[in-house]
């Protein structure tokens, strides 16, 4: 039976015939497409939706659609109502390129807010300079960075990284350093960062340790023997850890299992948030460290006012917050704020208005978009609790202007951003000229 | 029983000095000025609080302690009240020890970092030396032996005079060895001493302790410590060396366990199978679903829930393996790239069902207690999940091969892979066997996803993680062969664990796959060949 239907499937008529169809629906499609297309304003999310990135990024396309449902029900943007444009681009780098010109070209979206991983935001930089479109991009990330079409609302290496560092130095009096990642851009640079600024502060070579593994990592017997061993020399050890989502909870279970406490050595993670403990026992963690911009824990009118219209949205009484939401929230308020204030969604005008644009984050502060096309955030150290929840045991007394070139790198320091004044992402302050070393 | 009767005259020694103490009251006021710095919740003066409490002698010190340690110390910031809630759910005033009927509505724990989690833990230690329990009092001198204060020198004297158990004595006389080596003022002769008793502990919590001492020491106890700290380096990098082993063993063990299935599947049958890995994942995922089910109708079963889950699993994974052979295999025997491209595209589609299913996101399985925690053997530390899990993997591999070799579907198994057409001649239904040899690959896939669900994530891509070195395992091991698979695996894994120190995890994992390469060129067929007519079948 199955044979024949294999069989006939395979003939020339069967396929045609699919085609047909195929073509059929596609028409429909692009139809239906070309009749919204003038009363609404269309938004791109471009965030994996299948594959290994979509552990993460199939919140933050929730994210979006929860901002435009709500920003529809307030009336939309300019009197028209904002239409949301999702693509699966699979946690397929090249694809992301692929998807983004989709977006720009065939649906004509007004402003794309999407990607995760550095290596999926390198492949769709080409289009939004050849196309001239907006991106924002909502994760912490390892800097050297500014693009006139990127607006960078996650933290920069000074926004999380560093802030860290100097609570583990001065809290709980940290002399001997691991700095564990997995093995890509990020925590390459990122301890790349870290070891120089470390260096500046007089921590000596042999007190640093670097390891790095492979992404989804799974086996950490030795390296948290290592680790444990390391931490042995009489002198008080933290680990700094840039790993990846997935590896992160089969590292923990082995600190737990092998006796580490958070007493003995404190882990601060920077990858580590609300949304990936909860898929885990979080016992085995208790009192390890993260640092980030929001904590779903921080108690302010606006966070439990968002809490709960999210809960409510995604219909799911637990369903948890986390720090790139918080930075698309920021994001797509700016961006609204941006429209509304040159009563344009035209790319040019927007990108430059935005710079000097200010948005409420969540946890009580006001964050500004900055000339390199970052934002101003507060910095928070938080415990991780028993109910897969921080507590905040630590924060910035103001807001941290983010760095897009870190001022610890020899290649960088003398480098800024600026789309205002200089109209140059990597403009050497030395030389007086734009296009420094760097990118 | 004369230990008990000891303990026991020594509790009531205690509660009568204590009784003491508290009708002194002299001590009460700054003892709740003390006790109120807790309701500021600030960490300097929480830090403060825990000192002068730890330190004030009062009998409501150790209640006060021990339930900040476990979140049970709440304070009212507005009355700068503080209550301890007790194990057994009564409430008193920490200040005063009066019962207090319940909490006020704004009260909330007193939070704790780090730092003041050591604190209370150095402080539990000093409180906790006198504890009638040894195994209290052997965890109190462990924490004095690191934290080596001082002011507990004249407690351990006084308990070391006292005590009878010989493991609380030993781990009295460390703290107190710890203790004397930092203490500026102590003998030379007291300093050599304890360099002799950390020595004889020689572990690396002895080497941590000789490596903080600095330098400014007598000249005799310098080079004590200095050869005391080579013995104990050298004695634990032996240790070392059999902490790779046992790392590599266990490491081989879930190589193992996720490639015994594909040996079934690929390595008897020749099927390229890509979507082995997910039902890996199933397995995994039945095993979530087992829990869930446990602890919403059944929680006091959670300790028993992996052993639900381990048949289950099985038959959840052995049946999508019947189906898959059933609806898609059955038609590609003979044609491996057809099968590669089908079964890589299936892996994708189960990946995606079980993603709109469950979430993309990762699930919680707990580990049950039996499967938690770890034990010292010498110098290494054997965790409890991954010895298990070695335990489980050899029964497998042993259940797996009595079938193959005992059992009428074992023998109609090695029957039709080794000549098809000979056995259906003999009356073997083939296409039965076939079926039913996938589903039994399958299923052992999924019994393999139950264990890796307690070491690793449980989210969609769990499986993909493995594939590649399921593979490597039958390819090196020689395919067709079971002992084959068994040896590679653990060579592997053992080969893995003693290049990670050197190369490093990445470099290390490059190093296996270029030797393996290299091994395939020169041994074609793996390990562990098949001879004989089953090779040109």
């Amino acid at each position: 039976m199955l044979t024949k239907l294999t069989r006939d499937i395979a003939t020339l008529s069967r396929r045609r015939w699919l085609a047909a169809t195929a073509g059929l629906v596609l028409g429909l499609a692009a139809f239906s497409n070309a009749k919204a297309a003038d009363d609404t304003i269309k938004v791109g999310v471009l965030h994996s939706l299948s594959g290994t990135m979509a552990i993460s990024e199939t919140t933050l396309k929730d994210t979006i659609l929860f901002l435009i449902d709500e920003q529809n029900k307030k009336g939309g943007v300019l009197g028209k109502k904002l239409e949301a444009v999702v693509v699966d681009p699979a946690s397929n780098w090249p694809l992301f390129a692929e998807k983004a010109r989709e977006l720009i070209t065939k649906d004509k979206v007004s402003v794309v807010f999407g990607c995760w991983t550095s290596v999926s935001r390198k492949s769709v930089l080409p289009v939004f300079k050849e196309l001239n479109s907006i991106l924002f991009y909502p994760v912490q990330y390892e800097g050297e960075e500014s693009e006139r079409n990127v607006f960078y609302t996650g933290a920069a290496p000074n926004q999380q990284a560093i802030p860290a560092v100097d609570y583990l130095m001065k809290d709980e009096k940290v002399k001997r350093w691991v700095l564990a990642g997995t093995d890509y851009v990020y925590p390459r640079t990122t301890n790349k960062i870290l070891e120089a600024y470390l260096k500046s502060k007089g921590v000596k070579q042999e007190d640093i340790m670097i390891n790095y593994t492979p992404f989804g990592h799974s086996d950490w017997q030795t390296i948290v023997a290592d680790i444990k061993k390391f931490g042995s020399a009489g002198k008080k050890t933290a680990v700094v850890s840039t790993i990846n989502g997935d590896a992160n909870v089969p590292f923990y279970k082995e600190l737990g299992n092998q006796g580490i406490k958070a007493t003995d050595i404190p882990v601060v993670a920077f990858s580590v948030g609300e949304e990936e403990l909860a898929g885990i026992d979080t016992k085995p963690l208790l009192g390890h460290l993260a640092a980030w911009n929001y904590f779903q824990s921080i108690k302010t009118p606006e966070n439990d006012k968002f809490i709960k219209a999210w809960q409510a949205y995604t219909k799911n009484p637990k369903r948890v917050t986390n720090d790139p939401m918080e930075a698309h929230v920021i994001g797509f308020e700016m961006w609204v704020k941006a429209v509304e204030k040159v009563k344009s969604t035209d790319a040019d005008k927007v990108i430059d208005a935005l710079p000097g644009i200010e948005a409420k984050n969540l946890t009580g502060g006001t964050s500004k978009m900055l000339p390199n096309h970052h934002i101003t955030k507060p910095v928070f150290i938080g415990e991780i609790k028993a109910n897969g929840q921080f507590d905040v045991v630590w924060k910035t007394p103001g807001l941290v202007a983010g760095d897009a070139w870190s001022k610890e790198l020899e290649g960088s320091k003398d480098l800024i951003g600026d789309w205002v004044g200089k109209k140059c992402g990597n403009y050497n302050t030395k030389t007086n000229k734009c296009g420094g070393q760097g990118s | 029983m004369f230990a008990t009767l000891l303990d026991r005259l020594r509790a009531l020694l205690l509660a009568i000095l204590l009784a003491a103490a508290f009708a002194l009251p002299a001590l009460a006021e700054p003892f709740e000025d003390a006790v109120a710095k807790f309701a500021n919740d600030d960490f300097s003066d929480t830090d403060e609080a825990i000192g002068a409490v730890a330190t004030s002698g009062n009998p409501l010190a150790f209640p006060i302690i021990s339930a900040l340690q476990d979140g049970r110390l709440s304070a009212d910031p507005d009355t700068k009240k503080v209550f301890v809630t007790g194990a057994d759910g009564k409430i008193i005033d920490a200040a005063t020890g009066e019962a207090v009927d319940k909490l006020p509505d704004n009260a909330a724990a007193v939070r704790l970092n780090n730092r003041l989690r050591r604190a209370v833990e150095a402080a539990l230690g000093g409180l906790t030396l006198l504890s009638p329990d040894p195994a209290k009092r052997i965890a109190a001198a462990q924490s004095v032996f690191r934290s080596h204060d001082e002011s507990a020198l004249a407690t351990i004297d006084g308990a070391l005079a006292k005590e009878t158990n010989k493991a609380v004595k030993t781990a009295f006389t460390e703290a107190r060895a710890a203790i004397l080596l930092y203490k500026a003022d102590a003998a030379e002769v007291e300093k050599l001493e304890s360099v002799a008793i950390v020595k004889a502990r020689g572990d690396q919590e002895a080497m941590a302790l000789l490596t903080g001492l600095g330098s400014d020491l007598p000249p005799n106890v310098a080079r004590a410590v200095t050869s005391a700290m080579a013995s104990i380096q050298s004695n634990l990098a032996m240790w070392s060396m059999v902490q790779n082993a046992w790392y590599g063993l266990s490491l081989g063990s879930v190589l193992l366990l996720a490639a015994i299935g594909l040996a079934i599947t690929f390595g008897v049958m020749g099927v390229i199978n890509m979507a082995h890995g997910e039902m890996v994942m199933l397995g995994a995922y039945t095993t979530f679903v087992v829990q869930e089910v446990i602890r919403s109708r059944y929680p006091g079963l959670f300790d028993y829930s992996l052993l639900i889950a381990v048949p289950l699993a099985f038959l959840v994974a052995g049946a999508v393996g019947v189906a898959i052979e059933r609806g898609i295999i059955r038609f590609l025997y003979g044609r491996p790239l057809e099968t590669l491209l089908a079964t890589w595209g299936l892996s994708l589609v189960l990946q995606q069902a079980v993603r709109t299913m469950f979430g993309p996101t990762n699930r919680e399985v707990g580990n049950p207690a039996w499967m938690s925690g770890a034990f010292e053997l010498g110098q290494i530390t054997i965790t409890y999940n991954r010895l298990w899990i070695l335990c489980f993997t050899l029964a497998v591999f042993v259940i797996l091969l009595a079938m193959l070799r005992y059992t009428a579907l074992g023998l109609e198994m090695r029957a039709v892979t080794q000549n098809r057409r000979m056995a259906a001649s003999m009356g073997i239904a083939t296409s039965r066997v076939d079926a039913l040899t996938f589903g039994l690959g399958s299923g052992i896939a999924g019994i393999a996803g139950v264990a890796l669900s307690q070491i690793d994530n449980v989210s969609p891509n769990l499986g993909q993680s493995y594939i590649i070195d399921s593979f490597m395992v039958v390819v090196f091991g020689g395919v067709g062969n079971l002992w084959g698979t068994l040896v590679g695996a653990f060579t592997l894994g053992i080969a893995n664990k003693f290049l990670e120190p050197v190369a490093g995890a990445v470099l290390g994992k490059i190093a296996i796959l270029v030797l393996i390469i290299l091994f395939i060129q020169k041994r074609p067929r793996g390990l562990f060949a098949l001879k004989g007519r089953a090779v040109e079948a």
